[in-house]
């Protein structure tokens, strides 16, 4: 039975057919009125519940995984830290062990120096000799004025003058020899003068810097103690810092991966000189691929290498190690690289040697000779490319930095991405129940819209039937008081 | 942890020595042949150029032949000069210099056949590239394509060139082909037909300035 056929059951007039079906459809959806709202309600609210539960239990995960990001965060700067602090207590007991013990020392070569300088100064101050105290007589009888007419009283007077004067120079020579030592004596303190202020201040430096360090500490310490306290300031400074790592440490990245890629096509076509030139590996040329594990392997040996010095710490294990062992570690991945970088500086080498030999055969071939660079130009790029060949491999030893920042940072990072995924998704769902409860509600107004002839007879039926209720009681009701009043 | 690196440093240099040599798709096989007959040695310059070009185009691991076409070219006899170039480039670039020596003394040496058996040549050139077992085939056929065989010669055999891609070079025009051009197309649909129901592919470069298009990278 086709769908005219059914449709034109009734009549055969279309008009006819549609009127009719259009009264059973409304009969029996009215009909079916109150199991169609319950459903509808039913669905609905199934729809929101769902929902809310979902976006719910997504809060939840976003709240579970934004306090593990937190606690990520904290543990990880309270270790950065403490590693920061540990180290400038290291500084700090350099500096106390290197120029604090030498203290006794120099304290004993001041002492010293002030003594000396002291002994000089007492030295410099002694007073010459005074000239004896008959002296005074003797100079008060050789004033006496000479007598004219006894020439023997003025020779002895004059003999006395003489010989007091002489007395008298005698006397200044002596004192100008005590001065002459006394300036000796200051002159010989000026050194230790010097050398004293020196010590001084060579002291003064050293305790500068322990003070320098020490507010240093201090300003750590403070940091410390507000990321022990899981405060917000610590928490935002933290999660900032990451960030900026984690772009810093990606440029620094880009800028390595673009160095590998140059040094790969570097030794990947003299490479082919080793494991041939048509061999293929996994759908790759062997060449590249051996090339391109020559330069994975310069990478892993960087990443020990590093570890092993203890400037990363990517590998708990390798930092763990003891000394002796952490340094053979560091020996032998150094070794390894430098034979690493000697092979990459020949096949370098290799490399331009077959460029030529390509060159020149295909100017003999196609009879382009002229394209040849001449003899005297080709060392430059033979030594720029060995150079670059043997640089490479080290330069690459310190991706080992940036690589384990970004790891680092990158857990961060991963973490809000992941929290905020999920914050999106609960929204997500929250806007889907509160959708489910409003379509719910607008389909049932919308059933009730398609049925409203029916609706409409109903209503005007039961408002009827309710006033003629109403009436026949309002009539028993005004009998009733009038028989009481009566 | 010594032990981890050492095992490290085997699996490494494993790795770098294994190279798979049963399986060459990527590699490349050609086989040229070159007419001997009457007046088109006088053509044998251009072919040194085209051979030229092709050993400039060919990597470490492709396979070259050139073979002459004369009375009965069904033969390796005729194979004038063959290689199948070292993996080591630098042993390539020798093959290659002493190749195009030997065919620089073919050239000087040759003397025109009395008949032109491309035929023969052509399975000789199926034989020879299905044995060397490489990826992408290629036939230069360097000719008038005007065969010419000798009484009992039988040539009207089908040629099985699936995958070969068949490429004519320098097809002259005779001196018949002028007076009459359609002995000249002819000629050439003959050919691309016989080529085509063998299902292998055919074209024709008669300018030899087009020839990137005959060998690519």
């Amino acid at each position: 039975m086709s769908f005219s056929e059914v449709y034109l059951l009734w009549s055969e007039s279309v008009a006819l057919s549609a009127v009719i079906w259009s009264v059973i459809i409304m009969v029996l959806t009215y009909l079916a009125r109150d199991p169609m709202h319950k459903m509808i309600e039913a669905v609905a609210a199934g729809i929101r519940s769902a929902c809310q539960q979902t976006s719910e239990s997504l809060m939840g995960a976003e709240k579970k995984l934004l306090d593990r990001n937190s606690e990520v965060l904290i543990a990880a700067g309270r270790e950065a830290s403490e590693h920061l602090i540990e180290r400038e207590f290291s500084r700090i007991n350099k500096i106390v062990e290197m120029d604090l013990s030498e203290y006794p020392t120099l304290h004993r070569k001041i002492s010293d120096v002030v003594t000396r300088i002291d002994e000089d100064y007492k030295q410099s101050a002694e007073v010459p000799p005074e000239a004896p105290g008959w002296a005074k007589a003797v100079e008060a009888v050789a004033k006496i004025p000479t007598s004219k007419s006894d020439p023997m009283v003025g020779q002895i007077l004059d003999s006395i003058r003489g010989s007091m004067e002489k007395n008298h120079e005698k006397t200044l020579v002596v004192y100008r020899e005590s001065s002459r030592e006394r300036h000796m004596l200051l002159k010989r303190m000026l050194p230790s003068w010097r050398a004293m202020n020196n010590d001084l201040k060579e002291v003064d430096l050293h305790v500068n810097a322990l003070m320098e360090r020490s507010r240093i500490v201090d300003t750590q310490m403070a940091e410390y103690e507000k990321i022990v306290n899981e405060t917000d300031s610590a928490k935002k400074t933290l999660s900032s810092s990451s960030l900026t790592q984690f772009f810093v440490a990606g440029f620094v990245l880009a800028i390595a991966i673009g160095g590998a890629v140059i040094n790969f096509n570097l030794i990947a076509r003299p490479m082919a000189e080793m494991v041939g030139g048509s061999g293929l590996l996994m759908g790759y040329k062997t060449a590249s691929i051996a090339a391109l594990v020559i330069i994975l392997v310069e990478v892993a040996m960087g990443l020990f290498l590093m570890e092993s010095l203890r400037i990363t710490r990517l590998f708990p294990v390798i930092g763990s190690m003891k000394d002796i062992m952490r340094v053979r570690m560091i020996w032998i991945t150094f070794s390894i690289l430098l034979t690493l970088a000697s092979v990459e500086a020949g096949l370098a080498y290799m490399r331009e040697v077959l460029a030529q030999d390509d060159a020149a055969l295909r100017a003999s071939l196609v009879g382009n000779a002229g394209a040849i660079i001449g003899v005297s130009e080709r060392w430059i790029t033979t030594a720029a490319q060995m150079g670059m060949g043997f640089i490479l491999p080290f330069a690459l030893v310190f991706v080992a930095i940036p690589l384990e920042s970004f790891v680092h940072s990158s857990r961060t990072i991963l973490g809000i991405l992941a929290a905020g995924t999920l914050r999106t998704m609960a929204f997500f769902f929250s806007v889907l129940a509160n959708t489910s409860h409003y379509t719910g509600s607008m389909l049932t107004s919308i059933y009730d819209l398609f049925i409203f002839i029916p609706l409409w007879i109903e209503s005007t039926v039961r408002g009827s039937g309710k006033s003629a209720k109403e009436k026949t009681k309002f009539n028993s009701l005004h009998t009733q008081s009038t028989k009481e009043v009566l | 942890m010594m032990r981890k690196l050492i095992l490290t440093a085997i699996v490494v240099t494993l790795l770098a020595g294994c190279s798979s040599k049963e399986e060459l798709p990527h590699t490349r096989g050609v086989y040229m042949l070159l007419d001997t007959s009457g007046t088109y040695t006088e053509e044998l310059v251009k072919a040194q150029h085209i051979i030229n070009y092709t050993l400039a185009k060919l990597s470490p691991g492709d396979t070259f032949a050139i073979a002459r076409v004369d009375t009965a070219s069904f033969s390796e006899k005729d194979i004038v000069a063959k290689v199948t170039f070292d993996d080591r480039p630098s042993a390539a670039n020798r093959q290659k210099r002493q190749f195009r020596e030997k065919v620089d003394h073919f050239v000087k040496e040759v003397k025109p056949s009395s008949y032109t058996d491309i035929s023969g040549g052509m399975l000789q050139a199926i034989e020879y590239l299905n044995e060397a077992g490489v990826g992408k085939k290629t036939i230069l056929i360097f000719s008038d394509l005007k065969e010419e065989l000798k009484k009992g010669y039988v040539r009207d055999i089908p040629l099985q060139v699936g995958g070969y891609e068949v490429v004519a070079l320098n097809v002259t025009k005779l001196r018949s082909d002028n007076v009459d051009p359609r002995e000249y197309m002819d000629r050439l649909q003959m050919w691309e037909q016989r080529v085509q129901s063998g299902e292998g592919s055919w074209r024709v470069i008669n300018d030899l300035e087009r020839l990137d298009s005959v060998i690519s990278d």
